[in-house]
């Protein structure tokens, strides 16, 4: 028994000691949430690719360290980096005030909006609090839309949250939900290009106010990581510099809709 | 009455997470979580009676149906009854334009529908070890007063069964309060889909969960409260 408790001390100890330094990453193991397509999410063969995953594994190869992905639902992604289950976000992640009390944010690698999507047959034509009244919202929990829609419409229309995008596009079809509020990009490549049923997008794409939507997404570190966000930033700019980026992201969302 | 509400700005001053706002999404939660286990517990309570009666005949097929359905109910977990429930039927071509959609539509009904059926499952097998475990001079005195089986089971078996069944009831209430908390999986916003609302917009897992830990708690201390009463009362001929 003493034995075994000198070596558990002996343990935290060690592990005390190596976390008060900063370390120098050889390997990265990064968070992610899938699927949310097309940034995340598994191929047919079960293989995991989207956006965010090339551009990590490209950043990854630039840096010369060897990265390895590590699955994490949305609502735990935060904690799951402070528990050091990985040492970095790379999952859709909006760079906001409030994360950035948590997290280290790196430069945003994209800028995306959110919008509104809705069956064509809804008949409205923009998302107000006069038009949404009485109806059924759809947003994942914890998502900056979730914010945005609780702050916004919570008097008059019902939310319903949902842990995962796919089981939120699930009840859609199955017309639990009026209309649902998301990514531009997943909403785009999950109901507008899905040939079951027929979806529009209502209203203009939303990236404003700030204060909800953010700076366009950012790869999170814990607060200590300074070196290694400032590894990934140069990463990053080096490879916007020499075009490899704009091929991922060709890749992904087509060449004419580079915001 | 303005004392109270001062007392209670006070208190939250300064307190980023439990506002007014997120204290509302608990009390909302306690609402939906009472709800939903309360009814799902008298409805199970209801139907468990009559197919515990028929789970003891001697007649197999009268108990074979019926313990196949407790068998099913209580050998799969109650999340895959309820997502098969809430997500599954969604599959059956034109369940939209029936008359069950208005109910199937919401998610608190298939909920309360997947509670139901799986806390009559269990009540159903607790109350016919009750059953059979009735004295067996008490069937004969019974008999021997010239008692119909109806008669008898209404006078002799079920009072005597019912508080024999009693502790164990009392566990399964318990049991389902906490299988409640897999409700928030259907969207729901019960007490465990309030903490975990909290949870994902504050980043504050140990606030969220510990807060939501103690109002279950509470619940189940009122619960144990409660059966305990009912025991002393029930079962007074039993002391010593």
């Amino acid at each position: 028994m003493k034995k075994l408790l000198t070596l558990s001390l002996l343990g935290l100890a060690v592990a005390a000691a190596s976390s008060a330094q900063a370390r120098d990453y050889d390997n990265v193991r990064i968070g992610v949430d899938v699927p949310y397509e097309p940034m995340e999410f598994r191929t047919a063969e079960g293989e995991l690719t989207g956006f965010d995953i090339d551009l990590g594994n490209e950043l990854c190869d630039r840096m010369g360290v060897t990265c390895e992905w590590v699955e994490q639902a949305w609502d735990g992604i935060i904690p799951g980096l402070m528990s050091r289950n990985y040492d970095a976000i790379m999952s859709s992640m909006t760079i906001n005030e409030e994360r950035r009390a948590q997290v280290l944010f790196s430069d945003p690698y994209i800028t995306m909006p959110s919008a509104w999507f809705a069956a064509s047959d809804l008949g409205i034509s923009e998302a107000t609090k006069e038009t949404l009244e009485g109806m059924t919202i759809g947003v994942q929990r914890g998502t900056l839309q979730d914010n945005y829609v609780t702050d916004n419409f919570s008097d008059v229309a019902e939310i319903s949250r949902y842990s995962t995008a796919d089981d939120m596009v699930l009840d859609m079809a199955a017309e639990r939900l009026d209309i649902v509020f998301l990514d531009f990009p997943i909403g785009q490549s999950t109901l507008l290009e899905s040939d079951e049923a027929e979806y529009v997008v209502v209203g203009e794409r939303i990236s404003e106010p700030k204060e909800y939507f953010g700076d366009g997404f950012g790869i999170a570190f814990r607060q200590r990581d300074e070196a290694l966000a400032e590894k990934f930033n140069e990463a990053l700019a080096e490879v916007q510099e020499d075009g490899t980026y704009d091929e991922i992201y060709a890749r992904y969302f087509g060449e004419e809709d580079a915001e | 009455m303005l004392d109270i509400s001062t007392w209670f700005n006070d208190l939250l001053a300064g307190n980023t997470i439990f506002t007014a706002d997120t204290l509302g999404y608990y009390w909302e939660g306690l609402v939906t979580t009472t709800q939903l286990v309360f009814l799902s517990l008298v409805a199970g309570l209801i139907i468990a009676v009559p197919l515990a009666i028929m789970r003891s005949s001697k007649h197999k097929w009268i108990s074979l149906p019926i313990y196949f359905y407790t068998y099913v109910f209580r050998g799969t977990p109650l999340l895959i009854q309820l997502y098969i429930i809430y997500y599954g039927v969604v599959f059956i071509d034109g369940i939209q334009d029936t008359f069950l959609w208005p109910v199937l539509r919401e998610a608190f009904y298939p909920a309360l529908i997947a509670f139901t059926l799986n806390t009559a499952a269990y009540t159903t097998e607790i109350f016919r070890g009750a059953i059979k475990a009735t004295a067996q001079g008490e069937i004969e005195a019974a008999r021997a007063y010239g008692m119909s089986p109806r008669l008898m089971m209404r006078r002799i078996i079920l009072p005597s069964a019912f508080r024999r069944a009693l502790p164990a009831y009392g566990n399964e209430v318990i049991f389902m309060l906490h299988a409640s908390a897999i409700a928030s999986v259907v969207t729901l916003m019960d007490l465990t889909g309030a903490a975990r609302f909290v949870y994902a917009r504050y980043y504050a897992p140990f606030e969220a969960f510990l807060f939501v830990a103690a109002i279950y708690l509470c619940l189940t201390f009122a619960i144990l409260f409660f059966f305990r009463y009912l025991e002393k009362k029930l079962l007074a001929h039993l002391n010593p």
